[in-house]
Formats: C-alpha cells, structure tokens, sequence
C-alpha cells in the first residue's frame, strides 16, 4: 500500500480542528501558544459550543487569537481580560466565557482584576500561558521570570535583592475560596498536551456548571525571548521552569 | 498480525519548520526539508514514510496545526 493510498477521509486519524481558522499564525516557530490555541478549538467543538463562547482575548502575543479562533472574541485593555469576563459572563450567563492571558498581562498590570475577579468566584475559565517573559515587547523581565533567568532587563541574571522573587500567582489563587480549580500543565510531549486538553475541558465545564473560577496555567517556552531553539527551549523548561513551578494540580473541588 | 500504515500530510506553506514534530516523531519518520517554503521555513517532510505508523505524535505538538495524519490496518 502507498502513502497515496492511505491518505483518504476515511482513514482520517488527526486534522486542524475546523473552528481554527486557515490564516497562518503569527507566533514564532515552536511557540506554545499554537498548541494552546489548538487544544482550544478541539475542546470547544467536542461541547459543540462555537456559537455560545465568548473568549476575552490579552495584550501580549495572544492579542491576535480573535484572527485563529473562529468565536465571539473581545480584547481587554491590558490585564483587564477578567473584568471583562465577569461582565460577560453576568450578563450572558448561559455562554462559555474564558479569558486568554499571559504572564505578563495576568500576573502584573492585571494581579487586581485576576485576584479579585477569583476571590468572587466568576464562573468563567482563565487560561494562564506563562513563559516567565514578556514574549511580545521583547523579551523583559516578567513578574515570573526564575531566579538567575536572563532577559534583556537583566542580562545578567534575575536577582532577588535587585528585583525580588518569582511570583508563583497560580499558587496564591489557589488560596482564594472562589476557585474551584487550579491546576498547571504544560505541552511540551504528547502526554503533556493530552493532559492539558483535559484539564482546560473540565475548566470550561466548571465555568458551565458555576462552579466557581477555574485557572489553567500552561508552563509554556518562548523560544524567540529566550534566544534558543525550539527544541532547546523545551529542555531548558523541562530543566528550569519545572522546579519552580511544578505541574499539576493544586486545587480540585 | 495486523500491521498498522501511517501517513502524515504537511500543509508546507503554514509550516514554520520549528524541528518539534521531527523530535516528536517515535518512528524518526520526519525531517525538515532542504527546500523551503514562500516564507523561506525549511517544511517537515516525510523522509521514511514505510515507517509511520500514524500515532499523531507529530500532529499534537504541532503547534501551527500543518499536520493531518491518516491511518490504515493492513
């Protein structure tokens, strides 16, 4: 048998999830984002729900997610995407509403809406990337950077007396009785990836049910700030980023 | 035994030729072409496409979504 022969529909094992759209990405190559956005798309046709979603999109790389998913989109001014969602999802409560923000709009100009928006229990999704850099601006310091992590507003290494210590957000919100679940993944290996599909589902499903806020940090590389390839990027995660924020979940209720 | 045939299908323009599914890929049947594409990405390509078995590894760490994989027992 030919490879011809095999590529037929019927033999169909894997495709581009129909609510992505057909317009290249913008991200860099290797960027976990697309992962993301992928996973994303396959969750919100598996619930058959494209016409009842509204995603709040970032400031950062993500801003541009409204051209690749095919959903109601609105953008949020800067660290403001879990204000936004609270409107949304109090005026419309029978849609799907998640937020789609970075570490540096999430974990720093955003901290207030993202703390108080989960201290109230919004039943609404957030999807925390978080690269420890600003991806988009090029490559400063974020909230999240490890210790000793070069960036290009400390090229010789985070240090804590300087800039303080890494901010573990995932952890605090934790912390707040108004999540129902917390929890980090990363998609790195099939695995992985498996791992977070399910657990950003069971996050739409709780914002369905109003269950309380769900937050899905995606441990993610930035292979273009972190000036490695792609594949390295993976590894240095792995090596890196994993000890300091360990995967899995840290609140299921 | 039933053998499992695999086959991927790269959308070569959207490829930005980032080496993960290459990595990915458990049966080594994926490479990054020598040509490129209109954007100047050296593309995945199938490179021993007798071995793929259609496990979708490559496809599900892809992260612009180029790969669709088919999969047939013979």
């Amino acid at each position: 048998m030919t490879t011809n022969d095999i590529i037929n529909p019927a033999n169909l094992v894997y495709a581009k999830a129909p609510i992505m759209n057909d317009v290249p990405m913008h991200y860099c190559p290797g960027c976990s984002h697309g992962v993301v956005h992928k996973l994303i798309a396959e969750i919100i046709g598996d619930m058959d729900m494209q016409e009842k979603t509204i995603a709040i999109a970032p400031v950062g790389c993500g801003v541009f997610a409204y051209k690749y998913l095919d959903v109601d989109w609105q953008q949020a001014a800067h660290g403001r995407a879990p204000a936004v969602a609270t409107a949304a999802k109090r005026l419309l409560p029978d849609r799907l509403v998640f937020t789609y923000q970075g570490d540096g709009d999430l974990a720093a100009i955003g901290t207030a809406e993202t703390i108080h928006a989960c201290n109230r229990g919004e039943n609404i999704a957030i999807i925390f990337i978080n690269n420890g850099i600003y991806g988009m601006t090029g490559g400063q310091m974020a909230p999240t950077t490890l210790g000793g992590m070069k960036s290009s507003t400390s090229p010789n290494g985070r240090t804590v007396p300087l800039n303080g210590h890494p901010l573990d957000i995932t952890k605090l919100l934790a912390q707040l009785d108004g999540t129902c679940y917390v929890t980090r993944q990363a998609v790195h290996t099939i695995a992985a990836v498996r791992k977070t599909k399910k657990a950003i589902q069971k996050a739409f499903e709780n914002s369905m049910a109003g269950k309380g806020t769900s937050i899905v940090e995606v441990v993610s590389t930035c292979s273009s700030g972190w000036k490695m390839t792609p594949e390295a990027s993976n590894d240095w995660m792995v090596e890196n980023m994993f000890p300091a924020y360990p995967l899995g979940d840290l609140k299921n209720e | 035994m039933a053998k499992i045939k695999g086959a991927v299908v790269v959308n070569t323009e959207r490829c930005k030729g980032c080496n993960l599914c290459v990595v990915a890929c458990p049966a080594e049947v994926l490479i990054l072409n020598k040509e490129a594409n209109s954007k100047g990405y050296n593309f995945s390509t199938m490179a021993n496409p007798d071995d793929c078995v259609g496990c979708a590894a490559c496809a599900y760490v892809c992260p612009d979504a180029c790969i669709t994989v088919y999969k047939v027992r013979v």
